[in-house]
């Protein structure tokens, strides 16, 4: 019978299939440990005397609670309180203790454990990959099971390699044409967000598929799958071909020589056969997509750019409408904007900052405006100095920070303050999520710096089309 | 992890659609290296004011709410992150059952981890919850069901593995730990 990518996933990972009584035990090929989720799970295991089964298939670095400005003339890290210093200090114990290597502050590939993973080529085709992280989806962009876990599944996989998990039913979504001019990727799922709203994807792993899928690069892929949560899913699949085997060659930890023909054959079977039948399938016209962004407090409300806030469907709405300050049938572009951020999971990688360059390149940050651009790794730090993109985003006023989670979550203190507008390429637009009171925006990176220079919600293609 | 057969207890309701875990516990509070003491961050920023002092307006500071042991929510309540410092801040608070008509994956697997009962209910029977805010109910978690005060039952679907987790008080390290020569010849197959 024809299988789809996720049955492929799936049955190559059973231990033990499930029963009426009991749920599969899947193996996990890459946990990936912040500080955040795993001290309870470590506290567990030494709790009962375990040991950690696979240190070697554990990826594990801080950044969420870390702070992005840079250490004092001492060395001493401007860390929010004791508490954020504990706990990353607690990591730097836990995984001394049980064997796990750590990429800590002195390793030149720290970074969000989403960006960092895909950069050593730990992520790849047809693997199972948890974390104690929702946006672990961002992973799935390999054509592998990535998915969110809490801190007790934490602890399952530290000490067996395992999980129980029932199989979540399919969810095919298919983007058919070509993304316009200036319409990127997380346009594209924000769009498709909008389209199915934030509870459709509940019980379910997307898998993306079609022509403007097929166009994407890694990065804009990563985009992609990352907000598959945002929408409810499991995780967020596309089947890995010659742009996922070209982004992952010679990558540290990637097979090489021979090994490397191997694994590509091998990886290439990873994908939906023809004639597979989805649970659901979804089809989106690429072409009708437009620069998007989030009007409301959660990521199902989405409005392109250019639309008028729509008109509350029920009081939940109206709230929303309320704490975000905005009026049904105004605009939301030209509300001013208070703060910018640009970084994340979402979109803290190379060609975010790129694209925000190009637009910041030769303009100013609007007076009253503050802009953080935060690099998802210090990878990512490097070749963004490298090519000279720091010294854009300081001409232009805007701060260059030290990587890491900072804004998206506000966890190190990065957040506004009550009332502020912040236009952020994050993935989260929740009351408070920035800080108390504070009201988010979520858009892409070309949206977001138009923004910052405009010192309002604001197009960016005319800056497009200035650097063209 | 205790037991939890039964629970009797009047309910406390949050109708609001899309309660998420950044609602349910705000980020800052996610420093802690412990599982225990979350429950006074539990929806913090709708339960308190920018003084510091109880919002009298929010449902569980009312009177009738205190000691609680079943929130009914509305649709979708967990959505959001992975962090199970949402469950351990409703059970450190004292819920023991959370009902709605949907219930986020993630959040939900962690709840019933906990001995928290995160179950999902027909739209009907929750749409009567909702409406009638601080009856009294009692929760038979063997037979699946929810005693009205009328003497209608409830039925509710749950998982049989995580059910049988909650009766028994067991946790399901412990049936993992059970396999671990499946695991070992899974992996050593893979080698091969």
């Amino acid at each position: 019978m024809a299988k789809t990518l996720l049955d492929k996933i799936w049955d190559a990972h059973q231990v033990a299939a499930e029963t009426a009584a009991t749920p599969a035990i899947l193996y996990i090929d890459l946990h990936l440990v912040h500080e955040v989720t795993s001290p309870q799970a470590f506290a567990e295991l030494r709790s009962r005397g375990l040991k950690v089964r696979r240190p070697e298939r554990i990826v594990a670095t801080m950044d969420h609670s870390t702070p992005t400005l840079p250490p004092d003339a001492n060395g001493k890290r401007p860390y929010l309180d004791k508490a954020t210093e504990a706990q990353v200090a607690a990591l730097e114990a836990n995984t001394k203790e049980f064997g796990i290597e750590l990429y800590g502050w002195n390793s030149s590939n720290r970074g969000i454990v989403h960006v960092m993973g895909p950069e050593l080529g730990a992520t790849q085709p047809g693997m199972t990959i948890v974390c104690g992280d929702s946006h672990t989806s961002t992973h799935g962009a390999f054509g592998a099971l990535a998915f969110g876990i809490g801190t007790t599944e934490v602890g399952h996989v530290l000490a067996t390699q395992c999980l129980l998990q029932r199989k979540p039913k399919s969810l095919a979504i298919t983007v058919n044409g070509k993304l316009g001019k200036g319409v990127t990727a997380k346009d594209l799922i924000l769009h498709i967000i909008g389209r199915i709203g934030m509870n459709g994807g509940t019980g379910q792993v997307i898998e993306y598929r079609g022509s403007a899928i097929e166009a994407l690069t890694m990065e804009e892929r990563m985009t992609v799958c990352n907000m598959s949560i945002e929408a409810g899913a499991k995780a967020g699949l596309i089947a890995a071909d010659a742009t996922t085997f070209e982004f992952l060659r010679g990558r540290e930890r990637v097979p090489k020589g021979a090994d490397w023909d191997a694994a590509v054959r091998r990886w290439s079977e990873f994908r939906s056969d023809p004639g597979a039948v989805f649970d659901r399938e979804v089809v989106i016209d690429a072409a009708a997509i437009k620069p998007s962004v989030t009007y409301g407090t959660n990521p199902g409300m989405v409005i392109a750019l250019d639309a008028p806030v729509p008109k509350a469907k029920d009081a939940l709405e109206q709230r929303a409408l309320d704490y975000m300050k905005l009026e049904a049938g105004h605009q939301l572009a030209g509300t001013r904007v208070d703060i910018v951020f640009v970084g994340s999971c979402t979109n803290g990688r190379l060609s975010d900052l790129r694209a925000t360059a190009s637009v910041l390149r030769g303009h100013k940050v609007a007076d009253g405006v503050r802009m953080l651009v935060v690099p998802g790794s210090e990878q990512v730090k490097r070749e963004a100095e490298k090519e000279g993109l720091h010294e854009v985003f300081r001409a232009a006023g805007a701060e260059w920070r030290e990587p890491g989670c900072s804004m998206c979550l506000g966890m190190n203190g990065d957040i506004g303050k009550p009332g502020q507008l912040v236009v952020s390429t994050s993935n989260r637009n929740f009351e408070g999520r920035q800080g108390p009171g504070v009201r988010t925006v979520l858009a892409s990176p070309l949206v977001a710096a138009a923004s910052a220079i405009a010192g309002v919600v604001a197009d960016p293609s005319r800056y497009i089309s200035e650097a063209a | 992890m205790k037991s939890l057969t039964h629970i009797h207890s009047r309910t406390a309701v949050l109708p609001f659609e899309n309660i998420d875990t950044d609602r349910i516990i705000p980020a800052r509070f996610l420093t802690t290296t412990e599982r225990t003491g979350l429950g006074k961050s539990l929806f913090n920023d709708w339960r308190y004011r920018a003084d510091g002092s109880e919002n009298p307006d929010f449902a569980l500071n009312k009177a009738e709410a205190r000691g609680c042991e079943i929130l009914v929510a509305g649709r979708n309540f967990g959505c959001g992150s992975s962090r199970e410092h949402a469950p351990w801040a409703l059970t450190d608070f004292g819920i023991r059952a959370v009902f709605s008509n949907e219930i986020a994956d993630i959040f939900r697997g962690n709840a019933l981890k906990n001995g928290l009962l995160a179950v999902v209910l027909a739209d009907a029977d929750h749409q009567y919850l909702l409406e009638h805010p601080g009856i009294e109910l009692n929760v038979d978690i063997a037979a699946q069901t929810i005693a009205l005060p009328d003497g209608r039952k409830i039925e509710f679907p749950l998982e049989p593995f995580a059910k049988h987790c909650l009766l028994a008080g067991v946790d399901q390290l412990g049936f993992l730990l059970q396999h671990e020569a499946q695991i070992a010849a899974f992996e050593q197959a893979r080698a091969a």
